[in-house]
């Protein structure tokens, strides 16, 4: 493989893992700190322990989004150095801010909430939660706002200087104004909420099915079918809302994403598609009318550019070349991000619907939520991670700099063979340790995380070695 | 504010980063090395962990901006070092996931083979990041093969990243290496004689008695070799007596930790390290990264940096939150200011 290929599989890889942790990163906080304001408003000591308990598994995902994003900041330098020259002026500010105004907070906070209970007061303890889960929600904002001007730069916001050749911030307010960076940040922070809401429908599931603290877990289970229907309601919307914008900004990744050769008007939506081997021709495929035009514009008659008329465009404009991406990648995983996202809002209404029976947990769907509950958010999280970015190709900043010439000219096939097995080694072995530990908590219950080691039961605690 | 203005202060406050880093990180760096040969029990070393434990991330979080900002107001200089120093930051990246991870892990599972792997990973990683950083900031005095076109130019002998980054480790990046491995052990000790008590304070106070004579023989060799091979007259500045007091400083941490003077010797050997880091910023100034192969190609506050809208901007954010990070993240120090007892009531795992 060839330099540019083996940085961006490591990108995706190192991006891909550090995406697996930070949606229950961002969202979970809340969940946590409105356990905790429940229990200092009402004192009743389940909510105590609901914050305790989740906070456990919080905690412990928390770790690896940390460790893993910093490899996030610095790869932009280390692997695509002509990307951080080209736009740098402009895309390192929003890190920078990230780092400083997002960064400090969540680590302090965060520090003072697992190592200041007893020692602060009950309100600064609680304060602390809060500040945690609003400073890493903010580094979302800001890394959205980073990545929206990659997807969609807002013309008012730079200009191409001739001197330097070089892209320069000319307006800040324009960039952190990008319509498309705040629909991601919608479409993002809604999904943490849902993700994390899904992992407490899951856990609670499991023990619930178990006839284990019933009481905890049913008033769990209850928050986490509201809120997973709330949340991934927002999700669904602001992905449609995404749908529409795309059209203005980036009509390719739409097209991409519905393998859709031939512009359409009304377009139709493809229920199944199969391309040829080169994955650049339809063979054959299944239609609903009328649904791309809706899922585009909202209307049932507007007509939706196909791949080769942008293809064509594309190259009248900005020179020979493809541009076209992989079609079979987007194709999927928006198809597994939708639908599974449309599971999760179907999924949370029936749960929250039969939550009104006394003893629904004795329910024979109750078995398949363990499973089936972890399985759609991790995979629809992944799949639209990849569809975004993916659906960029070959792009690294939309209609200005392709990832060809992004990528740092220094780095030879054995620098980059080093990095890339030494962090799927490292990652594979820290995925090892944290699914143990998230395992191993998730099934000791509520009692033994009022402890500090759930192997460490009341009558011996701190075994020493 | 005229744009070189903003270059120069932009280079300031990327030094002031760097200096809040080495300082604070320097010590938490410093107890990670120590945790395996301090703590002999399971409490112990719970309680050594937990005299960073609150604040620890926090202080890494001053190496995450001084990247940011790099990347903000330097792009070049962002460009060329971490592109440039490839997989020696991979290292450093490798031993900041394993020191981080191992935090929160290791007492998260009772067995003991479980607790003693990751306290191992803890002092590996600090290790590992200390003796790296170290390397890095005196290649940086001593200058880099960089290139016309701003990238650097792997060794003949090995034309890959590897080359670049084996080069790192001559003379005097190793010995730059070393000597911040030792200061970084001393200055972690003396915290913990700040932070310990009973047996625990005890055997830090002897650990950094020996831990003095390391640090101080190696800093002494650090400045004589950077006097004698003349890497202080590759910038405009001279920085004339700083290296100088950053030497007294050191040996006179050996006085106060012989006296019993135990937030004196904290406070000499930070200083210590505060001055080693002005005298870089001083020597390198205007330059950010030198070229040795041309003078003409080295990167400087001028040819690297942002625009002056970005810098603009970057200064209004940083005149409004930096203060607002400093207080609250001073606090925290405050609220955490008791040392940390062995008592199995008090101990957070």
């Amino acid at each position: 493989m060839d330099p540019i290929t083996l940085s961006r599989w490591q990108f995706a890889l190192t991006t891909i893992y550090h995406w697996l942790f930070v949606p229950l990163t961002l969202g979970m906080g809340w969940y946590v700190a409105y356990f905790q304001t429940r229990y200092y408003q009402t004192k009743d000591e389940t909510w105590r322990k609901m914050a305790k308990f989740w906070g456990k598994l919080f905690l412990i995902n928390f770790a690896i989004g940390v460790v893993t994003g910093i490899v996030q900041e610095f790869q932009f330098g280390m692997n695509w150095s002509g990307y951080a020259r080209y736009v740098g002026d402009i895309f390192g500010a929003p890190l920078a801010v990230e780092a400083l105004l997002a960064f400090f907070m969540e680590s302090t906070f965060l520090g003072i909430w697992i190592f200041g209970e007893g020692k602060v007061p009950e309100k600064v303890h609680l304060a602390a939660i809060w500040l945690a889960a609003l400073g890493s929600n903010l580094s979302a904002v800001w890394i959205l706002i980073a990545n929206g001007f990659m997807q969609a730069p807002p013309a008012a916001a730079y200009v191409l200087n001739e001197a330097n050749g070089r892209l320069e911030l000319v307006n800040f307010f324009a960039l952190i104004g990008n319509p498309k960076a705040w629909i991601f940040i919608w479409h993002t922070l809604a999904d943490g909420l849902a993700m994390a809401a899904f992992l407490i429908l899951a856990v609670s599931a499991y023990h619930l099915v178990r006839k284990q603290n019933l009481d905890f877990f049913k008033r769990s289970f209850q928050i986490g079918a509201v809120m997973g229907l709330v949340a991934s309601t927002l999700v669904f919307l602001g992905g449609h809302t995404m749908g529409q914008y795309m059209k203005e900004v980036q009509p390719m990744k739409l097209a991409a994403l519905e393998a859709m050769w031939e512009t359409e008007q009304p377009a139709s939506f493809s229920l199944l598609t199969i391309g040829d081997l080169t994955g650049k021709q339809e063979v054959w495929s299944i239609r609903i009318p009328y649904v791309m035009s809706f899922l585009a514009c909202n209307n049932f008659s507007c007509e939706v550019q196909g791949v080769n008329d942008l293809q064509a465009e594309y190259q009248a404009k900005y020179g020979p070349g493809d541009y076209v991406p992989l079609m079979v990648v987007t194709y999927w995983t928006f198809r597994i991000m939708m639908s599974f996202g449309l599971i999760m809002m179907a999924a949370s209404a029936w749960f929250l619907y039969n939550t009104r029976r006394k003893d629904y947990e004795n329910s024979k769907w109750m078995k398949l939520v363990p499973f089936g509950a972890l399985l759609l958010p991790y995979l629809a999280n992944a799949s639209g991670w990849i569809l975004t970015e993916m659906g960029r190709q070959p792009w690294i900043v939309y209609g200005l700099l392709k990832v060809q010439d992004a990528v740092s000219p220094n780095l030879t096939v054995v620098d980059l063979w080093i990095s890339l097995v030494g962090y799927t080694v490292l990652y594979g072995s820290l995925a090892v340790a944290m699914v143990y530990l998230m395992k191993k908590y998730a099934i000791a219950g509520p009692d033994a995380a009022m402890h500090e080691s759930v192997d460490a039961a009341p009558a011996a605690v701190g075994a020493d070695d | 504010m005229s744009y070189e203005f903003l270059q120069i202060l932009w280079f300031i406050l990327i030094a002031v980063l760097w200096i809040g880093f080495h300082f604070l990180e320097g010590f938490d760096f410093g107890v990670g090395m120590l945790l395996p040969f301090l703590g002999k029990t399971d409490i112990e070393r719970r309680t050594i962990i937990n005299t960073v434990g609150s604040v620890w991330d926090g202080n890494e979080v001053w190496l995450l901006t001084a990247g940011g900002a790099t990347f903000a107001a330097f792009p070049h200089w962002y460009a060329t070092m971490f592109s440039g120093f490839y997989l020696a930051l991979f290292l450093l990246l490798v031993g900041l996931i394993l020191r981080g991870i191992s935090f929160e892990y290791r007492s998260k599972d009772a067995a003991p083979a479980w607790r003693n792997r990751f306290d191992w990973m803890i002092a590996i990683g600090s290790f590992l990041a200390s003796l790296l950083l170290g390397a890095a900031f005196a290649n940086l005095a001593k200058g880099q093969p960089i290139g016309a076109d701003m990238n650097l130019v792997a060794p003949a002998w090995l034309p890959n990243n590897l080359g670049v980054t084996l080069s790192l480790l001559n003379p005097y990046g190793l010995l730059g290496g070393l000597t911040t491995v030792a200061v970084f052990l001393l200055h972690g000790a003396n915290f913990l004689v700040l932070k310990l008590e009973g047996s625990l304070h005890t055997r830090a106070v002897e650990f950094s008695k020996k831990l003095w004579i390391g640090a101080s023989v190696l800093y002494v060799l650090l400045g004589i070799y950077t006097y004698v091979a003349k890497f202080w007259a590759n910038g405009k500045i001279n920085p004339g007596v700083i290296p100088l007091a950053a030497v007294v400083m050191i040996l006179l941490t050996g006085y106060f930790i012989n006296k019993k003077m135990e937030g004196w010797a904290f406070i000499s050997t930070a200083l210590n390290i505060v001055l080693t880091q002005v005298t870089f910023f001083t020597m390198t100034f205007p330059n950010v990264m030198l070229s040795s192969l041309n003078p003409e190609w080295s990167l400087t506050v001028y040819n690297a940096s942002s625009s002056q809208y970005t810098l603009t901007v970057m200064s209004v954010v940083a005149l409004i939150f930096v203060p607002i990070v400093l207080a609250y993240q001073g606090w925290t120090y405050y609220m955490f200011r008791k040392r940390i007892s062995t008592d199995k009531k008090t101990l957070v795992y």
